[in-house]
């Protein structure tokens, strides 16, 4: 790791002109989970940290008035245990309490979870696992070195959204949940504050896998915001791993719903684990609506979300599996009290 | 639980690395307080290799003020330069929880942990639990229940159980292990953690 320095901001605005002033090698730090552990990799090369954890009110969860608004610096504890998160919005509650361990979720951010980076064997130089070590390929990491993962050991590759040039998958949970709740996340940049979707702060990697945000150079996420709504109550994240806790998705899906009676009225349905972006999905949602959820119906659903997938040689299974992740998590949430 | 330690802070229990780390004549003396020790370290000069910052924070109910590497980790800081060997580093990569600590009264990894962060909180270690010679109800009932084999996770699963009774995640077996499940012990001795809590969360809970 090379010489760094440091310093603390206790205002967005403070941030935005601290980095401003670092130039292009400085970046934000909120619990370090990711980025610290990359800078130790030597994947992440800062030469100067702007602490964004101590910002005066941007740890601020409202949930009183028309909309949710986490401010960007939330932990991801205290935004999953927020009574009204709890009671209400299960898929978010359950999103942030399915990742990580509790010790992580004390420091992690859910603004830095947004730009968390993927665990991608390969980008990360084999990282955790001693039979892999070595340096690799990786065009996310070293733009136009090739992709090792493609053709290589591709058991967690993506199925949906990849490219000839990365199939990394995208790796946060609580991002998934924010798709099927059309969040909205707030910036603040040297250019002043502007909002956008979620589903536009994701890149597809297509020749360009080195750039995954629409985030302009020095730009804070400030907070994110959910309009309220009724499709929270029927809602779940549900995420298989390899072991039963403290593990990446395989695959997971967010699913909420709106009911008349049996017939689904309005679903959202979101994937994690098995693309390349956290991954919305209207044909799954188009096959449920306006009709009464059988199992059948949402397995239906299910493999409708897969219908453009394309596996690599060990990671097929993803495409059944996300399937009846999906089928699965609708009648969850279709069971649960509205 | 945190506030264990501040209870009695003039008496702690002369331990081995103590004596290692003060040299027997000065154990001699049979109490040695951990102001002093922290202190001790504050006046070894040793100079960074990279750029430094400041840090003032509490240790263990102790204050301390450091020069530290900018890029240091609490974990580092806590071993390295304060002498706190009982955190231990299994991964360094967050993903043990070999170094679980508290920090403000919260579990955390200390390896993920920039040691600059850590400007005016409070931190309490595996050293911090016991009161005196008292130990913590949770450490009683590691032994009780044979819960390690080697130790090395020990004081990271200690540190995460204390955490899982006073956060009100001992109900049931399976909330336990879902609290639990950041520690990795890789002599597999959850049976004997599982018990381990749920006898301490008895004698905590009153
Ligand atoms: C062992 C392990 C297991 C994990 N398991 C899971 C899991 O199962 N599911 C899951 O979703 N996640 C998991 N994580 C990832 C974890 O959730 C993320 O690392 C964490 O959410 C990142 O938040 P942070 O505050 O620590 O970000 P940091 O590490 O501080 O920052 C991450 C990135 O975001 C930038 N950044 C931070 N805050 C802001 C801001 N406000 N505005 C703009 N940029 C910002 C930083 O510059 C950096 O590029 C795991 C991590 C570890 C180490
Ligand atoms: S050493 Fe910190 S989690 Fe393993
Ligand atoms: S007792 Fe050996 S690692 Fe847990």
């Amino acid at each position: 790791m090379q010489a760094l320095s440091y310093s603390v901001a206790t205002s967005a605005e403070a941030a935005v002109a601290q980095f401003a002033e670092a130039g292009g090698l400085a970046r934000y730090i909120a619990g370090g989970t990711n980025l610290y552990d990359l800078m130790k990799l030597g994947i992440e090369r800062p030469i100067h940290l702007i602490d964004v954890s101590r910002i005066d009110g941007m740890d601020a969860i409202e949930t009183g008035g028309d909309v949710l608004r986490f401010g960007g610096r939330a932990l991801m504890t205290d935004v999953a245990y927020a009574p009204v998160v709890r009671e209400q919005y299960p898929v978010l509650s359950e999103s942030l309490l399915k990742a990580a361990s509790q010790q992580l979720r004390n420091m992690a951010t859910v603004g830095g979870n947004l730009l968390q980076r993927t665990r991608c064997m390969y980008f990360r130089n084999g990282a955790g696992s001693a039979s892999m070590v070595g340096v690799y390929p990786c065009n996310k990491r070293e733009p136009g070195s090739g992709c090792s993962a493609i053709g290589g050991l591709d058991r967690n590759q993506a199925v949906l959204g990849t490219s000839e040039a990365c199939t990394a998958v995208a790796p946060g949970d609580w991002p998934v949940a924010l798709m099927a709740m059309d969040a909205t996340i707030e910036l603040l940049g040297p250019e002043g504050s502007r909002i956008i979707p979620v589903a536009e702060f994701y890149r597809l990697p297509g020749e360009t896998p080195d750039r995954e945000f629409n985030l302009h150079p020095g730009e804070l996420v400030t907070a994110i915001t959910i309009r309220k709504t009724h499709a929270g109550l029927k809602s779940t994240y549900h995420k298989v791993r390899d072991r039963e806790s403290y593990a990446f998705a395989l695959a997971s899906a967010a699913v909420a719903l709106e009911m008349d009676g049996a017939t689904v009225r309005v679903a959202r349905i979101a994937l994690g684990g098995v693309a390349t972006t956290p991954w919305r999905s209207p044909a799954a949602e188009a096959l449920v609506v306006g009709s009464s959820l059988t199992p059948e119906r949402a397995l239906q659903a299910g493999r409708a979300a897969f219908t453009d997938a394309r596996s690599g040689e060990h990671n097929a299974y993803k495409i059944e599996l996300g399937a009846r992740v999906i089928a699965d998590a609708l009648i969850t949430a279709a069971e649960r009290r509205a | 639980m945190a506030d264990k330690t501040s209870d009695n802070p003039g008496s702690v229990e002369v331990t081995r690395r103590l004596v290692l780390a003060v040299g027997a004549g000065t154990a001699a003396a049979g109490i040695l307080p951990p102001v002093p020790r922290v202190k001790a370290q504050q006046t070894v000069t040793r100079v960074e290799p990279g750029q430094t910052v400041q840090v003032s924070a509490t240790v263990n109910g102790q204050p301390f003020t450091l020069e530290i590497d900018s890029r240091a980790s609490l974990l580092d800081l806590l071993r390295e330069r304060l002498d706190l060997t009982g955190t231990k580093k299994g991964c360094d990569h967050g993903q043990c929880g070999a170094c679980t600590v508290h920090l403000d009264g919260r579990p955390i990894s200390s390896c993920l942990t920039l040691a600059a962060k850590i400007e005016g909180r409070e931190i309490t270690t595996i050293e911090g639990l016991a009161s005196g010679s008292d130990l913590h109800p949770m450490q009683q009932a590691f032994i009780d229940n044979d819960a390690l084999q080697c130790g090395y996770c020990t004081p990271g699963q200690v540190m995460s159980a204390v955490a899982c009774v006073t956060g009100g995640h001992a109900s049931d077996p399976d909330a336990i292990r879902e609290f639990m499940s950041g520690n990795i012990c890789r002599c597999g001795a959850y049976v004997g953690i599982l018990a381990a809590i749920q006898q301490a969360a008895k004698v905590m809970e009153g």
